[in-house]
């Protein structure tokens, strides 16, 4: 079967994998990058477990060509954490009981992160719709919802010191 | 954060708040994995030359497997194995078999005949999953299809067609006797004779999917010195090790099970069928498998919580208290059985619901129909029923003319009270519930109604007893199924066969008139109300009665137990006077004698080894 070789820059890392054509994003993240932080839940486009970031943009891996990422900026959860320290929304999950199996985690994280850089302040009804691609079946939005408002006035206080 | 409100001024003298957890927030030990995306999941682990499996599976609800040809599947590229029915060391399981109950009745790969939409014959396994996917198309099967049924109620007439050829009745064996599952509690028909209101209704609830994140799956690896490694999804990790070393014939020592991080499981990831196919095709190849459901199957063919259909028949006074509750119900098993069986048992202990009933009766039936097999999902057994019973609560409530809330709270169990499972009620917080829930909706009360407590009132009386309990001549609750009944007089050959029992053929409201032996025959009590403890307010005329009907109702002339006994459909005649009646039941006016409890003439089957099969789990006998 016939590889390509895809480069691009995975949570600030230089990376090139040799992808099967036709291969999506996450299965080359996970398979031949290995970053195995992005879910499979349903791979149709209809979970959001495997939200990542292309070029500071939310994207499903999973509906994601991979020869399309060539060139371009990824990043997965795992570019938040910067070793010991939790990021803000990271903490807010943790202390907020906002993960209960943990699965959608990831995708959420991210997807919040995404309306975190462009709306730094959110309203309740923001959040919710920001995270309206994300499916949470030990049903938490609550939490999630509060953890990401949390870590928004955080993230705020942090930018003003 | 937390929207939990503790009311700690409800029952304060009964607990000690001195606690180091509960009731205060507490962060999950594996959070920070979760959060940072480490959380090792069983498709997380990566293994080189991993090979990934599909199954073909049954596009029928009901079909003779007439021929399977894999000649051009095996011929296509990245095929590494198809894996046959025979392949499997030892094709027969039920999953309760490790508890000894039920029969085996579930193949790992169908061979012959498909019993539902989705029953995996073959898998195969590829080098990828595409390669798996195609050659899963190219396999041609010959089916001939069969009459198949979806509905409960159809699956138990005469002629239906046989689902699943270890139950052929299409229902489940219940102590290898009943082909429902009984519960008595006093006597509900002469109670519904003396009720103001009979109030009727039919539940029926809809399958549901579990539908976790992470879809079902395992991988299995050889390890070294024989043994296969697999990390597995499964919510129930020594289950799956107990299945697969019973399906493929080997010792559990042989198997390295690795689980734990599931990512939503809901009931839906306990039965055993990815661990397995994953170790044989581990076995088969030598390389490391993954057998993981897309989202299609998960919702195609992972087992959901089974629909439920009850009928209930209340017997209501008219000042709201409801003195007898009838419960016919029929659970949707599908084509096998898994944990269905057990569910209904728990359900069962669950009757009434929280409220105190002087007669209950109850037939359940465990349904096979060609539908997708049932399992667990959270409180299965009992959400389906609790649905059934209050939405008759409100109907009963408007029937009467009453607040629902306030005719909970009337009806409800208290400390102390007999529950129709044979134990006493206690820490009961219904009425409580109900208080604060109608405070919190704006719904005013009556005085009497915010003034009742859990913890008065209950345990006192007829609410402290067991009933007068009919029982059969073998010292059991309730009529035996008919095919086990020995042709009269008793001692000749059992018959047997596929005779109506209970509802089959029929339709019924609600718990059928029972057999001769369920009258309630002074003779034959089970549990005689004790006298020394004080009835309810009026005295009731005749002395012996112990009819829990609580106070104004007008009580007959003689003991219910002779009132009016309704027709005898069954020919099997009424109990013979020189019928074999245990000496312990004391003859009318006879002084009281101390009951023996009943006890079998021998032994009931249980963990009976079974010859021939796995040498390292013990099942059931088969018949």
């Amino acid at each position: 079967m016939p590889k390509t070789p895809i480069r691009f820059t995975l949570n600030g890392a230089e990376t090139g994998v040799f992808a099967n054509s036709g291969a999506n994003l996450l299965d080359v993240l996970r398979r031949e990058a290995g970053d195995l932080t992005p879910k499979q839940g349903c791979a149709q486009g209809g979970c959001g477990a495997c939200s990542v970031m292309i070029d500071g943009e939310l994207h499903l891996a999973c509906l994601t060509l991979a020869e399309t990422a060539e060139g371009r900026r990824i990043d997965t959860v795992a570019s938040l954490e910067t070793g010991a320290r939790l990021h803000p929304l990271q903490k807010a999950f943790a202390e907020g009981f906002a993960a209960q199996c943990g699965f959608c985690s990831p995708g959420m994280i991210m997807a919040a992160k995404a309306l975190l850089d462009t709306t730094p302040n959110p309203t309740r009804e923001q959040v919710a719709e920001a995270i309206s691609g994300n499916l949470c079946r030990c049903t938490g939005y609550e939490p999630i919802i509060n953890a990401i408002l949390t870590a928004a006035a955080e993230l705020r206080g942090r930018g003003a010191a | 954060m937390s929207s939990v409100e503790f009311r700690k001024d409800l029952f304060a003298d009964e607990r000690d708040d001195n606690l180091n957890e509960i009731g205060k927030p507490t962060i999950r030990q594996d959070i920070i994995g979760h959060v940072t995306g480490r959380s090792k999941f069983y498709d997380d682990h990566l293994f080189d030359g991993l090979l990934h499996m599909r199954c073909v599976r049954s596009p029928h609800h009901h079909a003779n497997i007439r021929h399977v040809d894999t000649s051009a599947a095996e011929r296509m590229p990245g095929i590494r194995r198809i894996i046959r029915p025979s392949d499997v060391p030892h094709n027969i399981n039920t999953l309760l078999a490790l508890i000894n109950f039920g029969r085996d009745d579930e193949q790992l790969l169908s061979a012959g005949r498909v019993t539902y939409k989705g029953e995996p014959i073959l898998a195969v396994v590829a080098d990828t999953e595409r390669q798996a996917r195609d050659a899963v198309a190219a396999v041609r099967v010959e089916y001939e299809e069969l009459p198949h049924v979806l509905d409960v109620e159809e699956a138990l007439k005469p002629g239906a067609p046989t689902v699943n050829a270890e139950y052929p009745n299409n229902s489940f064996d219940y102590h290898d006797l009943y082909d429902h599952q009984k519960l008595r509690f006093g006597d509900t028909q002469a109670a519904l004779a003396q009720a103001d209101h009979i109030v009727e209704g039919t539940y029926q609830m809809s399958p549901i999917e579990q539908a976790p994140v992470e879809t079902c799956g395992a991988i299995a690896a050889p390890e070294q010195n024989g043994r296969y490694v697999c990390h597995t999804s499964t919510q129930a990790l020594f289950f799956s090790i107990g299945v697969t070393a019973k399906l493929l014939d080997m010792p559990s020592s042989q198997l390295h099970f690795i689980g734990g991080t599931v990512g939503g499981g809901f009931g839906g990831k306990v039965d055993s069928h990815h661990e397995p196919l994953a170790v044989l095709g581990a076995m088969l190849t030598g390389r490391p498998v993954k057998y993981m459901w897309d989202r299609t199957e998960e919702f195609r063919v992972g087992a959901p919580r089974g629909a439920e259909r009850w009928r209930i028949r209340d017997g209501v006074m008219n000042d709201g208290r409801i003195v007898a509750r009838e419960f016919t119900g029929f659970f949707d098993s599908g084509a096998y059985t898994r944990l269905s069986s057990y569910a209904i048992i728990k359900g069962t202990g669950h009757l009434p619901g929280p409220y105190t009933i002087p007669n209950v009766s109850s037939n359940v039936y465990c349904v096979y129909t060609n539908r997708t097999p049932a399992t667990a999902m959270r409180g299965f057994g009992i959400t389906g029923v609790d649905f059934a019973i209050e939405c008759h609560m409100d109907k009963v409530a408007e029937t009467v003319g009453m607040n629902p809330i306030e005719l909970r709270i009337l009806n409800a169990y208290r400390d102390g009270d007999m529950k129709a499972h044979r134990r006493v009620a206690k820490n009961c917080a219904l009425i409580e519930c109900c208080q604060v829930a109608a405070q919190k909706a704006g719904i005013t009360l009556s005085p009497e109604a915010m003034a009742a407590s859990s913890k008065e009132g209950g345990g006192i009386g007829w609410r402290a007893e067991v009933p007068e309990t009919a029982i059969d001549d073998m010292g059991r609750i309730g009529d035996r199924r008919n095919r086990e009944i020995p042709p009269e007089p008793y001692g000749g050959a059992t018959q047997r066969g596929s005779v109506p029992a209970g509802t089959r053929g029929e339709a019924v409201v609600a718990a059928e008139v029972q057999d001769p032996d369920m009258q309630i025959d002074p003779t034959r009590v089970g549990h005689a109300v004790s006298q020394a403890v004080g009835q309810p307010a009026p005295p009731t005329p005749a002395p012996q009665s112990g009819a829990p009907i609580p106070a104004p109702v007008p009580a007959p002339a003689p003991a219910p137990t002779a009132s009016a006994p309704p027709p005898i459909p069954a020919p099997s005649a009424a109990p013979p006077p020189q019928q074999p009646a245990p000496s312990a039941f004391a003859e009318p006016g006879a002084p009281a004698q101390p009951q023996q409890p009943y006890k079998p003439e021998k032994p009931f089957q249980r963990g009976v080894k079974r010859p021939g099969v796995s040498r390292f789990i013990s099942g059931t006998r088969r018949r």
